[in-house]
């Protein structure tokens, strides 16, 4: 599908593949991957950032994980596989989050939980970390590990300050908030006008050439 | 109205005298003091007496929440209806949905007032599937959401491969986490577990389903994988496990967010059906169009939250 470009060896520099994840196949924005705690986590930056960095932690963990033990694991389990690498990382983080921002936990821990089901994750040990050596996938999972963070701290900001009037808790506009924004018709219609914005920077960047706009990838699960 | 209310109480005697065989015809086995009590919204009790209470002053009755049983509500008034049945008015709202405490101090007698449980059960899953529907207003399952609800057809498909393994997997999720985890403190490893019940069952159903009839599987297969990709499959266990959910209400929760996500599917795919056919501006094409239709299926899914099977 659509996530084309994938680098086949000779990897490419550490530099491009963290930029591949923030910009050119953003999680969020260009390969419309783990939408859900896009939506539901961001009515603060905050809780965007906590949630962003358990997801980059996690993906990182397992990339390297992946990376290290691919020459074993048999092809026709490893999804089943992957599932349990990312499922025993998430409890870690967890338990880890619950103990040291109880107050940050008590609003995102169901997501938190949720980060094995994430599309993100496993697409990229799927497509990246199981065929690249160690040091290139540790990149990747970086890269896209910030894409994501930068994506749910975009969003979250943008909910905020229109929603909020503030933002991480300090209020910038004057006037009464739009309470729709944190609502959460509002975040849909929120990320709707952020990845138009994207595409159009998009499409101005590469002079109109005709990329599929939306990322198109939506059938990724 | 006349009709029903005599059907009631033809099966009223009808109850009673099985209860009074079931009591070895003993007629030692008075009727208790208060036979039937319901709380009704915004601030009424009424209650059906099974001996005549002698004293109807307010301050015979007590009223409390079954968690708080030593905050008791006042009691304004007690009144007779035409057809003997108590109407006690309350100071505070109460709610049909919760539980509560009546106890009449002379004759002494004490009953516990709750919703039945199947209205309960209704209610949960009226809950999960239009009040608190999964992909409108708790935001889950949007990858797979955005991915299959493209067509009618396949939207339908999977709505129906997605209930079906949900169900499947929230009971034998609820059945282990209660049975093994819980009692051997094992609470923590519950994601690890609850994913691999989901992949084992998936892997199941598919392996199952190609054996016994391969035109099913051709249909529904495809779906069957993406179903792992879901955050709603491991919210429900999940959800369950934290609110320490029995068995009715785990089942109930299944079928509800189940078929809230069917709905949601099939709704969202009519809609991007015709959305496919109008002019969108060229940077809202595709998924950010489809990201603000589903945003005004949230405002217009937020009605549902005046929504009380209750009333």
């Amino acid at each position: 599908m659509s996530t084309a470009a994938v680098p086949r060896p000779p990897a490419p520099g550490a530099g491009r593949l963290l930029l591949n994840g923030i910009f050119a196949e953003n999680p969020v924005f260009r390969l419309a991957l783990s939408l859900c705690p896009a939506v539901a986590v961001t009515t603060t930056v905050m809780n965007g950032l906590i949630l962003g960095v358990a997801v980059l932690v996690v993906q990182v963990l397992s990339s390297v994980s992946v990376a290290l033990v691919r020459r074993s694991i048999h092809p026709r389990v490893r999804i089943p596989v992957y599932t349990i690498i990312i499922a025993v990382w998430v409890s870690c983080i967890d338990m880890v989050l619950a103990a040291f921002f109880p107050a940050l936990y008590a609003q995102v821990g169901l997501y938190v939980k949720l980060i094995v089901a994430f599309a993100i994750i496993i697409s990229r040990l799927e497509l990246f970390a199981s065929k690249q050596p160690l040091v290139p996938t540790f990149f990747d999972g970086l890269g896209m590990g910030l894409g994501f963070l930068f994506a749910l701290v975009v969003i979250g900001a943008f909910r905020e300050l229109l929603g909020g009037g503030a933002i991480a808790g300090h209020a910038l506009l004057p006037h009464k908030p739009l309470l729709f924004f944190i609502l959460p018709a509002g975040g849909f219609f929120s990320i709707a006008l952020l990845m138009a914005f994207f595409n159009l920077v998009e499409r101005r960047l590469s002079g109109g050439a005709a990329r599929r706009p939306g990322g198109g990838g939506g059938a990724h699960g | 109205m006349a009709r029903r209310m005599r059907a009631r109480a033809a099966a009223g005697a009808l109850a009673a005298a099985v209860a009074a065989l079931w009591a070895g015809g003993a007629a030692a086995a008075a009727a208790p003091v208060i036979e039937n009590a319901r709380m009704l919204a915004p601030h009424h009790v009424l209650v059906q007496l099974g001996q005549p209470v002698a004293d109807l002053s307010p301050g015979n009755f007590r009223v409390t929440e079954a968690l708080a049983p030593d905050v008791a509500m006042e009691v304004t008034e007690v009144t007779v209806r035409p057809d003997g049945k108590l109407w006690l008015t309350l100071a505070q709202t109460v709610s049909p949905q919760n539980h509560y405490r009546l106890e009449i101090h002379r004759p002494r007698a004490v009953r516990e007032v709750k919703p039945a449980a199947w209205a309960l059960l209704l209610s949960v899953v009226l809950s999960a599937s239009l009040i608190n529907n999964f992909v409108f207003t708790r935001y889950l399952g949007l990858c797979v959401f955005f991915g299959v609800s493209k067509r009618q057809d396949t939207s339908i498909g999977m709505g129906i491969t997605f209930t079906v393994v949900m169900v499947a997997s929230a009971m034998l999720s609820w059945a282990i986490y209660t049975y093994v985890l819980s009692p051997l403190d094992l609470r923590f490893l519950q994601v690890l577990v609850f994913i691999g019940i989901v992949a084992f069952l998936v892997q199941l159903v598919d392996t199952v389903l190609k054996k016994l009839n391969r035109l099913l599987h051709q249909k529904f297969g495809i779906y069957l994988m993406l179903i792992t990709t879901n955050c709603i499959i491991l919210a429900v266990p999940l959800l369950n496990a934290s609110a320490n959910a029995g068995p009715w209400e785990a089942l109930a929760l299944a079928v509800g967010s189940g078929a809230g996500f069917a709905i949601a599917l099939f709704l969202m795919s009519c809609a991007r059906e015709k959305a496919e056919l109008a002019r969108v501006p060229k940077s809202f094409e595709g998924l950010p169009i489809a990201f603000a239709l589903t945003g005004l299926f949230a405002l217009a899914f937020m009605g549902f939250a005046g929504l009380n099977p209750f009333r």
